[in-house]
């Protein structure tokens, strides 16, 4: 209960400075901006993380961080059997850029994204830096169950583990499938992938 | 035979060792800076500004961004701006929409029926930008930041720059935030830091050479959204000149040395 009051206290207090508040820029948003393809303006509305996470210049009150978390953590569905799946493929969806946007087909599956923001095989220099290496990542953290339920779980929400993280949220977004998923996580733990060569 | 020439300076960097890919990368960008077509885009854009078009026949040279009817000259640094005309702020691409409508007689449909050319066809919009831009080249850049709705529109771009939204739960800070960042190997500037924005605006419009094509800053705008996968910016909207005013605002100071020439 006290839990749930917080994010309210917090646009509270905000709206009592005076300020343009997150829910007055997305008024500003839904009358400025237009449908596009699969881009359809639901997109707009701020679900209660990334209202939290404007509200707080990403940087949330820890108890309430938490409580969050753990919400994101069950929009996570962990599939049956193996989580590590080909890594050929999922260098592939890693090296895509597609999905998603407006100008995409809707029907196409989407990719990763993955190296705009991450480095992963040695042998791809045209990496990105917004998020951390994965050079060598199955090399140091292993290829234990626990290793891969993480693996996959950051890939479908990263936010079930820190709630501000600029990752987006591959699985609950939709933009990937479990089975890309799965591969992705064999790309960045199998012992045979580039990654950990 | 320019476009090989290209392609190959492009591949270049990456057949490189990783320290020295910056390095060739900036020889890249002042080797394409020299060849840039820039100029035939002025050129084409004040013919435009001087040909009678619309129902009422008459030219934009009575366009007035700010420094009274015509004048051109240091305009497009001190926007986007308030316009007592219109009551609201503008930049340079809503302000010739106004002209074309008020002093062309043209529809609001048929003023923004191609504001986004392509290689083969650029639009009148970019054409007109190249002009205008360019008579602003040695003027610092000094937008409207003191009137009430220029102050307004201040604050909402600032907001609007940290709002996450979307599929992927982005806000341009997402990228656009952070000191020395990439996307893949494209260097991303923090744009709401002085040190960073000062180039940027100094130097949009610009032409982009991995397209062949000139892109206005409402290009820009529009294809960051597009990238968030967010629905698409109505052109010349609130919402884009007040991001445009932050971003403007914030880089104010530089001396204006566009239309740039960019990867």
């Amino acid at each position: 209960m006290r839990l749930a009051l917080l994010p309210l206290i917090v646009l509270a207090s905000t709206a009592a400075w005076g300020e343009l508040g997150p829910q007055d820029v997305e008024k500003v948003l839904l009358r400025d901006f237009k449908p596009r393809g699969q881009a359809t303006m639901d997109r707009v509305l701020q679900d209660g993380l990334q209202r939290l996470c404007t509200e707080s210049e990403n940087n949330p009150p820890a108890a309430v961080a938490k409580a969050l978390e753990a919400d994101q953590m069950k929009s996570i569905a962990f599939p049956a059997g193996s989580l590590v799946g080909d890594w050929q493929r999922g260098e592939k969806i890693a090296q895509g850029g597609r999905g998603m946007t407006w100008s995409d087909r809707p029907d196409a599956p989407a990719d990763g994204s993955c190296y705009n923001c991450h480095q992963l095989s040695p042998v791809e220099l045209s990496h990105g830096t917004l998020g951390p290496s994965l050079l060598g990542f199955g090399k140091t953290r292993g290829n234990s169950a626990e290793t891969q339920r993480y693996v996959y779980g950051k890939i479908f929400n990263a936010k079930a583990y820190n709630l501000c993280s600029q990752m987006p949220r591959l699985g609950h977004s939709g933009t990937l499938t479990p089975e890309q998923i799965r591969d992705l996580v064999g790309l960045l733990l199998d012992p045979a992938s580039p990654v950990n060569r | 035979m320019v476009r090989l020439a290209i392609l190959v300076a492009l591949l270049l960097p990456f057949s490189a060792a990783a320290q020295d890919t910056k390095k060739e990368i900036q020889r890249y960008q002042q080797m394409i800076g020299e060849g840039s077509p820039v100029e035939l885009f002025e050129l084409e854009g004040e013919t435009l500004w001087k040909k009678p078009q619309g129902p009422k026949q008459a030219s934009l040279e009575k366009c007035d961004f700010g420094s009274g009817p015509g004048v051109l000259k240091g305009a497009y640094a001190r926007l986007p701006r308030y316009f007592k005309d219109a009551d609201r702020v503008m930049d340079l691409e809503s302000r010739l929409l106004y002209c074309m409508q008020t002093i062309q007689g043209r529809s609001a449909d048929d003023a923004l029926k191609r504001v986004f050319g392509n290689e083969d066809r650029p639009s009148e919009m970019e054409y007109l930008s190249a002009y205008i831009a360019g008579q602003s080249r040695g003027a610092a850049m000094s937008p409207g930041t003191s009137h009430p709705k220029e102050k307004q529109a201040l604050e909402l771009g600032r907001k609007l720059f940290f709002h996450r939204a979307g599929s992927w739960d982005f806000s341009c800070a997402s990228c656009h935030g952070e000191e020395g960042k990439r996307i893949r190997m494209q260097d991303l500037p923090v744009l709401y830091k002085p040190q960073d924005a000062r180039p940027v605006v100094a130097t949009w419009p610009a032409y982009r050479v991995s397209n062949s094509q000139f892109k206005t800053m409402q290009w820009r705008l529009n294809d960051c959204y597009r990238q968030m996968r967010m629905p698409e910016p109505v052109f010349a909207s609130e919402t884009t000149v007040a991001l445009n005013l932050f971003l403007t605002a914030t880089g104010k100071g530089e001396i204006y040395r566009g239309p740039g020439t960019k990867r």
